[in-house]
């Protein structure tokens, strides 16, 4: 068991205070964006031969407590799962529930992300079935976290770290379960078809190639070929049939409405008017904006301007939603690459139309391969919790030190040509420009720019971006001003809540350096 | 304020809003007590950032009402200090613990004072008991921002709407946009005229005006309050024309007070006073409102529209305000910020009418140049109130950013 280590902690290249062992391992310390050097070769499963798989390709068991004990679970094993199914997601808490009956304790659970509709993982990691989870935690399974309630410390890692994680050989996943809308029995599997369809299954194909062995769990099993098959059955052991992998509402939702907030639609529309000015909405330019209501806004503003100017992109990244759809649909852009899908028009567009195209968190984000997609987007949009003045932003804690959200892509994501953060300048009364952020997840030198509903900020570094703008009726302010005029509003900066001295949670840069510590809070 | 507050002697008094719905408002519970100096129970959705700065204001104000002893209950959802102030003080009124006593939030200095005909295009009206949507207001480019005291406040909250409007009024920074209030039909009105005029709002908007005594009535009132303060900065009005008497009696009404600078209608109470739908169209109210152009033009004054309900149809609205503008009116009123751009652009010049204005205003100039009384363009004559107009478009059109400012 791991118990949470007293460990040394030392100061980063960021100036942060980072343990140097975490779970058992010893970590690296951020040294710098660009400044690690990785060594020695990739990490691979052990090699198997077909003459221990049944000749007829059906490697289907009767239920998954079956197939768990088959891949011969046993105490301490790392046990991964992804959430393309998000907040409906049933099978990773099948799994480890499954886990609970056979009576293994100490196990790490390895999400791609966890989501609210998980907490009972709360009572497992109580009863010691789990013993900590590396992954993004928010809610429940967040303040878990914090509270210093768990027991093995928690790694924040982005998609692409999480992929680097697993490459590098810095996690061995013993067994990986992956929730397949559809799947044949060899195991190939595919995300966008099945009653419970989520689009691409991306964020499981790490997993499948890495883990020691492979559990594909369906609702939807189609006789061989499952096509596309997302997922190769040349990776998968079993193959496990149950009556439901998720609850639909809550893996796609319906149409996704714009923000009739007029602020958020104020800054929607200031980082479309910012794109267009600044001359990146050209032709043959791409983007990238997430699901969010900011995001969408904007989509729908770029739009309107990509039109009027007779603009179109070479390509959009995904999360797709009915937005990129229609960009794709009305000749706006030549391809969606698409990391994950979040409504259901994402997820008809990706099944059926071929410009509409899965990534993986390899192609995308990865840190530690021949160079990632993330590098060549010209723009991306993205959101933090806090921002300091020197452009540093925190995606993953409150200002009361509480985890948040997950890192998602979003780390992956700075490394674009224009990394824009959207966010209100203030919450209920709470800066987001702040002197220090709670938690360091993005070097401010690779944010550009900072757009507020009270103006526009731009990293003093890019001048070319500065001179781009010139002249163009934007509200271009230096953030300290729009710093200022927030503490002014708010009556005085805000008290800094008394942070814990434990380390409860690490966040890792996306080439699995130690960027910076979550402390326990009160 | 109920009756029991008046019959009993201590009592507790009430303030604002909470719950998790309510952003950036805050609810105050005062209890009199006899000792034990102001005790303060805090809940807030920002303690850890602000508790302390919550409890030192609050007991800043209560020395400042000279409230000693009593029991308070704050549960804060984020609300903004000029907003916490005017919450506790309204609560200590409803504890009848501070009649007449004023704290006041520390004020920004007030923007130029506003022209009597300066453009009035939209004007953004902002519910004055949500304090929500204040801080934010200015940003969105209205011409103007009517913090509400009339519809939009419940009559159990006229008290604390007033409070509040006039700590906003110090407070908040509108920007660009001229700072307007709504109050209420007289006599409540008056109530509203002593918080809020000291406060120097730049216009004051009186509602279902049908004769002009009611204008005469709340002028006198406001320039007895001037004179208290020693205020000279002007403080216009806008009467809005809400009935069908109110039409009959549009010019006299738009004539009775210098102070006047626009004249509005109102169209909801309008067609509910004569029973009949409020269309589309518009086609009910048509001769109101061509009365109401034609009475604020004779009288030379601004006639401004109505309001257009809904937010969700912008195509309509455009209609509504090409219609509106066609017939002679200067602006409209906004229900939300999203209006804003549509109304200005629905008002806005054509690229046509600023070509043809702009050498009618050139050869106005050549003749002046030329010593000639007589302008002509071409072989045509044109009349003086034909230049008089195009001079004044070419200024507007200046102020929207779409002509040169160096022509003239």
């Amino acid at each position: 068991m791991a118990v949470l280590e007293k460990t040394e902690l030392v100061l980063n290249a960021a100036g942060r205070m980072v343990p140097e062992i975490a779970n058992g391992r010893a970590q690296g310390p951020y040294l710098g964006v660009g400044k690690y050097q990785p060594r020695g070769n990739k990490a691979a499963p052990p090699i198997r031969t077909a003459a221990d798989y049944p000749e007829n390709g059906d490697k289907r068991v009767a239920d998954l407590e079956i197939a768990l004990r088959k891949c011969g679970l046993r105490d301490g094993m790392v046990i991964s799962s992804h959430h393309h199914l998000r907040d409906g997601d049933r099978v990773s808490l099948m799994a480890l529930a499954a886990a609970a009956r056979i009576g293994v304790k100490d196990l790490m659970w390895f999400p791609s992300a966890s989501f609210p509709s998980q907490q009972s993982a709360i009572e497992l990691m109580a009863s010691g079935v789990i013993d900590h989870i590396e992954g993004s935690m928010n809610g429940p399974l967040g303040d878990y976290c914090t509270q210093g309630r768990m027991r093995g410390m928690g790694v924040l890692r982005s998609h692409g770290g999480r992929w680097q994680a697993i490459q590098d050989g810095e996690v061995h996943i013993d067994i990986t379960v992956i929730a397949a809308p559809t799947a044949d029995p060899f195991g190939n599997c595919d995300g966008s078809h099945g009653k419970s369809a989520c689009g691409s299954l991306g964020f499981a194909l790490a997993d499948s190639m890495y883990a020691d062995h492979v559990i594909a769990v369906t609702d939807n099993l189609v006789p061989f070929p499952c096509i596309p098959w997302q997922i190769q059955g040349n990776n998968v052991d079993y193959v496990v049939e149950v009556d439901s992998i998720g609850d639909p509402a809550k893996i796609v939702s319906g149409t996704t409405q714009i923000t009739r907030s007029p602020d958020r639609l104020r800054i929607a529309e200031f980082v479309a008017l910012f794109l267009r000015d600044a001359g990146i909405m050209r032709n043959g330019f791409s983007f990238q904006a997430g699901a969010g209501g900011i995001a969408l806004a904007f989509v729908s503003c770029l739009k309107q301007m990509m039109k009027e100017a007779g603009v179109k992109a070479r390509f959009v990244r995904g999360g797709s939603t009915k937005y990129l759809v229609e960009l794709l649909e009305e000749g706006l852009t030549d391809y969606i690459l698409d990391g994950q899908t979040f409504d259901l028009s994402g997820v008809q567009s990706i099944a059926t139309n071929p410009r509409h195209v899965a990534t993986s968190p390899f192609t995308s984000y990865s840190y530690h391969g021949k160079g990632n997609f993330a590098s060549m987007v010209d723009a991306v949009v993205l959101g933090a919790t806090e921002v300091d003045a020197n452009f540093n932003a925190n995606v993953v804690t409150h200002s009361d030190g509480r985890l948040l959200h997950g890192i998602g892509g979003w780390q992956n994501c700075l490394a674009a040509r224009c990394t824009i953060l959207a966010v209100p300048s203030f919450r209920d009364r709470i800066p987001v420009i702040v002197d220090q952020v709670t938690t360091l997840c993005g070097p401010g030198e690779l944010i550009d720019v900072v757009v507020t509903e009270r103006g526009i900020a731009i990293n003093p570094h890019r001048q070319d971006l500065m001179d781009a703008v010139k002249g163009s009726k934007l509200p271009i302010r230096p953030l300290q001003e729009i710093k200022a005029e927030v503490e002014r509003i708010c009556g005085g900066k805000p008290q800094r809540p008394r942070g814990g001295d434990r380390p409860v949670a690490i966040v890792k840069w996306v080439d699995g350096t130690v960027l910076d510590s979550v402390w326990q809070v009160a | 304020m109920s009756v029991e507050i008046e019959t009993q002697a201590k009592c507790a008094g009430e303030a604002g809003h909470s719950g998790p719905e309510i952003r950036s408002d805050v609810y105050v519970r005062i209890e009199p007590s006899e000792r034990g100096g102001i005790a303060i129970e805090l809940e807030s959705r920002v303690k850890p950032y602000y508790g302390e700065s919550i409890r030192r204001q609050a007991e800043d104000v209560f020395e400042a009402l000279g409230v000693k002893h009593a029991h308070v209950a704050i549960r804060d959802e984020g609300a903004l200090p000029f907003v916490i102030a005017a919450r506790i003080e309204a609560a200590a009124r409803r504890a009848e613990l501070s009649q007449g006593t004023r704290v006041l939030p520390a004020r920004l200095v007030l923007p130029e004072p506003s022209p009597r005909d300066r453009m009035r295009r939209s004007r953004l009206y902002v519910p004055g008991s949500e304090p929500k949507y204040f801080i934010n207001a200015g940003l969105h480019g209205a011409d103007g921002i009517i913090l509400d005291l009339e519809d939009s406040v419940h009559p159990n909250e006229k008290d604390a709407a007033r409070v509040l409007v006039r700590n906003a009024l110090r407070a908040v920074d509108f920007l660009q946009c001229e700072r307007m209030v709504r109050i209420n039909q007289l006599p409540l009105g008056f109530e509203d005229l002593e918080e809020i005029v000291p406060e120097s709002p730049d216009l004051i908007l009186i509602p279902k005006v049908e004769s002009p005594s009611q204008v005469l009535k709340a002028g006198r009132k406001i320039a007895e309050i001037k004179a208290n303060y020693g205020m000279t900065r002007p403080i216009w009005l806008m009467p809005i024309i809400e009935s069908a008497l109110g039409i009959e009696k549009a010019y006299e009404i738009a004539t009775a007070s210098e102070e006047i600078a626009a004249l509005a209608i109102g169209l909801e109470d309008y067609t509910a006073d004569l029973g009949v739908v409020k269309t589309a169209t518009g086609a009910e109210s048509l001769y109101a409102r061509q009365r109401i152009v034609n009475a604020a033009h004779a009288a030379g004054v601004q006639a401004i529209d109505s309001v257009f309900g809904d937010v969700g149809d912008m195509d309509a609205l455009r209609a509504w305000a090409l219609n509106s503008r066609a017939m002679g009116f200067e602006g409209m009123g906004c229900v939300h910020p999203a209006q804003i751009a549509v109304i200005h652009q629905a008002f806005a010049p054509t690229p046509a009418e600023i070509e043809k204005t702009q050498k009618i205003v050139a050869a106005y100039h050549e003749a002046l140049q030329e010593g000639r009384g007589v302008v002509s363009l071409g072989s045509k004559m044109i009349d003086p109130p034909v230049v008089q107009r195009a001079l004044k478009l070419m200024a507007r059109a200046r102020a929207m950013g779409l002509a040169e400012t160096t022509v003239e």
